[in-house]
């Protein structure tokens, strides 16, 4: 027998509603493995409420959110693995974990799910000029100082991009006395949800510069000052435009990437659009017995979310544990979705007509007034859905009936168009 | 004079449009119509923060004001923080401040700390 009936790698809100859902649909032997020393994962850094309004139906902070899943957990016999790290996802599937507790071993199991979320995006990985002075840090990194360690990290701040946690760090550095001078963003549009530049930045008068970026970092030991120039429509800066910033520090909120290391080195497919698992209607991964949710998948801007995604991939797997036979596919043959115009990327990447209704999740790649978006099976419109506004930052979520799913043969496309 | 703002009620967003006799209009559901006059009329928001703990694994615990406060005391509310420090055990939902400025409102603990 092996040792658990689940693995939950990575103890965030994914993996701990993927827990839930495995119990509640009838596991009774689940692990889940964590490398921090507490369970929540990012949501213990995000202290600002915003969060549940879907899920719990009140708006709670991120602590809070974490915290109701966690007693939700003390009811259960799960069992948790904390400050433990997994190195290795095999085949079987078998899990490698490092911990100062368990040491170094290898766990076996009937199903894993993946929920290790996702990591920031580095002054590197966009490659600014200038030097290389200290001040520079990602959004997150200083969320984390400021919120759990409780350092502040600069008085005079210019943050680069408008992503969610460069726009809530805004707010949070002003309320403890820091002074922001601008957000920069080099899109034509935010990179974060409308209510987060509306309470972060316009309640602070904290100027949004579009269509700019950073061009040069300037400062020996500490950043002294960063120069902003005005991009033209691809991306490329301007000549003349550049506006000069007196400043101490360097927020980067330049975007997030699923942390895959663990998927690609098992050789799970992984989609070039999402960076995350390609995955079916169930969450299972292209490594039979592997599930995947949350960041881990596709990058979320709504915890909700998150944790309904979790709940399914932990009762897919407790339906693969408890359903006997496990080399049996689901009924009939599985279809792939694709993007169409004017959308980025589509999740679950296939599913199985058969397997009832079927959330699909994507984003658009430009702003929308008016739109449609249709569902199109080889070319032929079988669903459409009204919008009254789409914006890049914003996951969209369209639900494809049963009776509609279930008539699906060919190849289906996911397309956003003006009305 | 009108105003247009972005609804923060809900993650959708929407965008509001008030006139000058007080009609709503952009608003997709009736929450949008509350917040909006709220808006013009007397703006208020939820604060967040953190404050010094002692005696528990971490040294900072989140808090927030249990209702929204008017918008113009968020920076004042955040100011009086610096003066408390917690001993744990803290309970999600403990008074860290009572009645924050005069508002009625408390400062309340998010999250839970073991003693250590
Ligand atoms: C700054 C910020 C602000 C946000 N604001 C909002 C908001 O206002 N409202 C809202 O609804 N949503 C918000 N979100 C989105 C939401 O919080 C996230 O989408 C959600 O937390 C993702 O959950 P997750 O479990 O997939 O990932 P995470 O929370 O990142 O959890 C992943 C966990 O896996 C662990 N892990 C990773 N690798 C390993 C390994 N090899 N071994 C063991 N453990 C591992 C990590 O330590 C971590 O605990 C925000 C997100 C961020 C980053
Ligand atoms: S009007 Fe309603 S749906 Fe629109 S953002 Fe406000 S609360 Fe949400």
């Amino acid at each position: 027998m092996k040792d658990y009936e689940l693995i939950v790698v990575g103890g965030g809100p994914a993996g701990l509603a993927a827990a839930a859902g495995a119990w509640e649909a009838g596991l009774r032997k689940i692990l889940i493995v964590e490398r921090d020393v507490e369970l929540g994962g990012i949501l213990n850094q995000c202290i600002h409420n915003g969060f549940g309004l879907h899920y719990f139906k009140e708006e709670l902070t991120g602590p809070e959110y974490a915290g109701r899943f966690i007693k939700r957990l003390a009811g259960t016999d799960i069992e948790v693995l904390s400050d433990t790290m997994v190195l290795d996802v095999t085949e079987g599937p078998a899990v490698l974990v490092s911990g100062r507790e368990c040491g170094c071993r290898l766990i076996q199991a009937d199903s894993v799910v993946l929920a290790m979320g996702c990591r920031e995006r580095t002054r590197g990985a966009i490659s600014i000029p200038g030097s290389r002075p200290a001040g520079i840090f990602t959004a997150g990194t200083a969320q984390r100082y400021i919120n759990i360690e409780g350092y502040m990290v600069g008085s005079r701040v210019v943050i680069l991009g408008s992503g969610d946690i460069g726009l809530i760090m805004a707010r949070r550095l002003t309320l403890e006395g820091a002074k922001v001078l601008a957000c920069v963003e080099v899109m034509p549009h935010p990179g974060g949800l409308s209510r987060n530049i509306a309470q972060c930045l316009n309640d602070f008068n904290i100027p949004l510069y579009l269509s700019h970026t950073v061009t040069d970092i300037i400062g020996k030991d500490r950043v002294e000052k960063v120069i902003v120039s005005q991009v033209d429509e691809r991306r490329r800066p301007i000549p003349g435009t550049e506006m000069e910033f007196e400043c101490d520090t360097l927020l980067l909120s330049v975007g997030l990437i699923p942390e895959n290391e663990l998927s690609r080195r098992a050789g799970i497919e992984i989609d070039p659009r999402t960076n995350g698992p390609v995955v079916y209607g169930s969450m299972e991964t292209s490594m039979p017995g592997v599930f995947a949710c949350g960041n881990v998948v596709h990058v979320h801007d709504l915890v909700d979310n998150v944790s309904d995604e979790g709940e399914r991939a932990g009762r897919s797997a407790a339906e693969y544990v408890l359903g006997g036979d496990k080399d049996a596919a689901p009924d009939g043959k599985a279809v792939s979705l694709k993007n169409g115009e004017g959308v980025t990327y589509t999740v679950p990447q296939h599913i199985y007509p058969s397997a009832g209704a079927a959330d699909v999740y994507f984003r658009v790649a430009h702003t929308f007034d008016k739109s449609v978006i249709r569902v199109l099976d080889d070319g032929e419109e079988v669903l459409s859905f009204r919008r009254a506004r789409m914006a890049p930052g914003e996951m969209e979520k369209i639900t494809i009936p049963a009776d509609k799913a279930a008539a699906l043969k060919g190849t289906v496309t996911v397309l956003a168009q003006e009305a | 004079m009108a105003h247009e703002f972005i609804c923060t009620v809900c993650p959708r967003g929407c965008h509001l449009r008030v006139d000058d006799d007080m009609n709503v209009t952009g608003n997709s559901c009736p929450r949008g119509v509350k917040y909006a006059i709220a808006e013009v009329t007397a703006p208020t928001r939820v604060v967040t923060s953190t404050v010094r703990i002692n005696g528990a694994a971490l040294r900072r615990c989140p808090v927030r004001t249990a209702a929204p406060i008017p918008k113009g005391l968020m920076g004042e509310a955040v100011k009086a923080l610096s003066d408390v420090t917690l001993t744990a055990p803290v309970e999600t939902g403990d008074v860290v401040i009572a009645d924050v400025l005069g508002t009625g409102v408390d400062f309340i603990a998010t999250k839970t700390f073991a003693k250590v």
